[in-house]
């Protein structure tokens, strides 16, 4: 079954002589509840095939399908909400809000959404208890290590159940410990159901998924199907 | 967690910027409330003022012969009506639907007598009302009982008279109690004296020859006035000096023109200061509205959460503009008002103007930040941190 059907994305950035081609023609199929890993060297579009199917970066052709829904087709405001409903990210720097707490982050999905602020809170605390972070969200996100500020990027990802989760390199800035205990949590997510796809430079990491895409030059060079493994 | 904690939380984090547009807008709106109420308070000292200046409202008996006199030169001698008004009648004035509007009712008699073989003007008045009609009036000596005169500056040097002296008028000898200094109007040429003994003097008992009424108050309706005295004195001519009136409505319009545009002036700062301020703003936060924008929020929500905070900071201004602004408006006043006591009133409408105007051009100058960050490209804006 095809949840994901992306078919001859291309990417170009800039104009005239200074234009480059970032994707080439990508085409690739995901099935539902699938755990992905896309690999590839710097410049080979990985960032930016990511950035096309979080619904952030509008293709220069081609066609992204989820669920059969034409993302690019939307209206901006109809893909912000797709990305509220469908997507939950995971960035490389956490990209946690400076001034909100650690369950303020976790909740800031949650904002819009017309549920009372009791059950936002017992939602957050539900994914940072996912997460190990129980009892740590009244924390500012400098005030935890950056282990725990990957878990509570996690947790902010997850707090609503989206079937998406894009992790764009999630232990690039963590130690062997911490990158571990992230990939535990995203295979562990990717069991529960949901699609997993992440975007990564370690093989270790990419291990955890249930196939790799390689890229290079903007284009898929190596789809690789990848042995089942068990979660911590 | 909703928008509206967002902001919050915001505003409490970026303390230095909050203060700096709640600063550049409240001074806008305390210089708006200190100069609007300064020139309310000022407006009310000069229509007090104008009160006590003089009369605006000047009756004579009607008559067919055509003045000959003009700006104080007369031609062929001395011209006075040989109509007079009942004085019993003046009593009717009071009865006017506008009486509460009436300051001050000074009638007088005219006459001519001889002084030591010379011809002169004796002016009967009641002199209370006289002083609250022409309070700048500088008598050197003494106001006269009814044995006594005041006399003009120039009637002074041409019959030469001076203080203590006694003359006789008609058989009735006063004595000059006080020398009325140069006023530059026809009053330099008169002898004045009680309007009881200047009607016994001239045999115009109950009779007076001119009245002048001072109606000058805001919002008088002094035309309105000379209709109502008129039906009521049906013999006599009522007439509104316009010049007076004319004039304070110039003033009264000059000063607010006056305060009105440096007011919109400063606010027109205080605006760009938080136009500014905001841009700065949603510059620096580029980043973090790519993580909303990333996680859900629709262009709208990152309108919101940039409007709300100006609405916050503004609502704030205005309170805190209006307060600053009265306390300097009070701190001021002594400087501009000449009586010490003028003060600032207290207007609920000033009150309601300041906060909705602090709220309106606080959402308008952020109206174009909040829009820049609403557009902000959620891929670009990620790019940034």
């Amino acid at each position: 079954m095809v949840y994901i059907d992306a078919k001859d994305l291309v990417k170009r950035y800039g104009g005239g002589e200074a234009q480059v081609e970032a994707l080439r023609g990508m085409s690739f199929t995901i099935a539902p509840g699938e755990f992905v890993a896309i690999m590839g060297p710097s410049g080979s579009g990985k960032s930016t095939l990511l950035s096309i199917m979080g619904a952030l970066n509008t293709p220069s052709e081609g066609s992204y399908l989820v669920d059969g829904i034409d993302i690019y087709g939307l209206s901006r405001d109809r893909r912000a909400d797709f990305r509220r409903e469908y997507l939950g990210f995971i960035f490389q720097n956490f990209h946690l809000v400076p001034y909100l707490s650690v369950a303020e982050n976790v909740m800031l999905p949650l904002t819009t959404k017309r549920i009372s602020n009791r059950d936002k809170r017992d939602m957050a605390e539900e994914a940072l208890a996912k997460v190990g972070l129980a009892g740590k969200g009244n924390r500012l996100p400098n005030q935890v290590s950056g282990g725990e500020q990957e878990r509570a990027a996690i947790a902010r990802a997850v707090v609503n159940e989206p079937p998406i989760i894009l992790a764009d390199e999630p232990t690039g800035n963590l130690d062997e410990h911490n990158s571990s205990e992230v990939m535990n949590l995203l295979s562990r997510l990717g069991k529960d159901g949901a699609t997993v796809i992440m975007v990564t430079h370690d093989i270790d990491c990419a291990a955890y998924a249930q196939r790799m895409l390689k890229m290079s030059d903007g284009r898929l060079a190596e789809t690789v199907k990848l042995p089942q493994r068990h979660a911590a | 967690m909703t928008l509206k904690s967002i902001s919050f939380l915001n505003l409490r984090r970026r303390k230095a910027k909050a203060a700096f547009v709640l600063a550049g807008l409240m001074i806008g709106i305390a210089t708006m409330v200190a100069l609007v109420s300064l020139t309310s308070a000022l407006t009310n000292e000069i229509n007090h003022k104008l009160e006590k200046y003089g009369a605006n409202i000047l009756i004579t008996p009607k008559s067919e012969n055509l003045s000959l006199t003009y700006e104080g030169i007369s031609l062929g001698g001395f011209s006075f009506q040989t109509s007079e008004i009942r004085e019993a009648e003046l009593k009717t004035i009071r009865d006017i639907k506008n009486s509460a509007n009436i300051a001050a009712i000074d009638p007088m008699v005219l006459g001519a007598v001889k002084v030591n073989g010379t011809e002169a003007l004796l002016a009967g008045k009641e002199f209370e009302s006289l002083l609250t009609l022409k309070p700048w009036w500088e008598i050197q000596g003494s106001l006269p009982g009814a044995d006594g005169l005041v006399v003009g500056s120039e009637a002074a040097r041409v019959l030469g008279l001076s203080i203590g002296q006694s003359v006789d008028l008609k058989g009735r000898p006063l004595i000059v109690r006080g020398i009325l200094k140069p006023t530059g109007s026809q009053d330099d040429n008169l002898l004045f004296a009680q309007l009881a003994v200047a009607q016994e003097i001239l045999g115009k008992q109950g009779l007076v020859s001119l009245v002048e009424v001072a109606a000058l108050c805001k919002d008088c309706p002094v035309e309105d006035m000379v209709t109502q005295i008129s039906e009521k004195l049906p013999n006599a001519k009522v007439m509104a000096i316009q010049s007076v009136v004319k004039g304070r409505m110039e003033t009264i319009k000059h000063f607010r023109n006056f305060s009105f545009g440096v007011s919109a002036l400063v606010i027109l700062v205080g605006s760009l200061v938080v136009m500014v301020t905001m841009m700065s703003n949603v510059k620096e936060r580029t980043g973090e509205i790519g993580i909303f924008r990333a996680i859900g929020f629709r262009r709208s929500h990152v309108m919101k959460v940039v409007l709300m905070e100006a609405a916050v900071i503004s609502a704030a201004a205005g309170v805190f503009g209006y307060l600053l602004g009265l306390g300097a408006g009070e701190l001021a006043i002594p400087l501009f008002a000449e009586s010490h006591g003028a003060h600032l009133s207290f207007d609920p409408a000033l009150i309601g103007g300041a906060f909705i105007l602090s709220l309106l051009v606080g959402l308008l100058s952020s109206f174009y930040p909040a829009l820049m960050a609403a557009r902000l490209d959620p891929h670009e804006a990620l790019r940034t941190l």
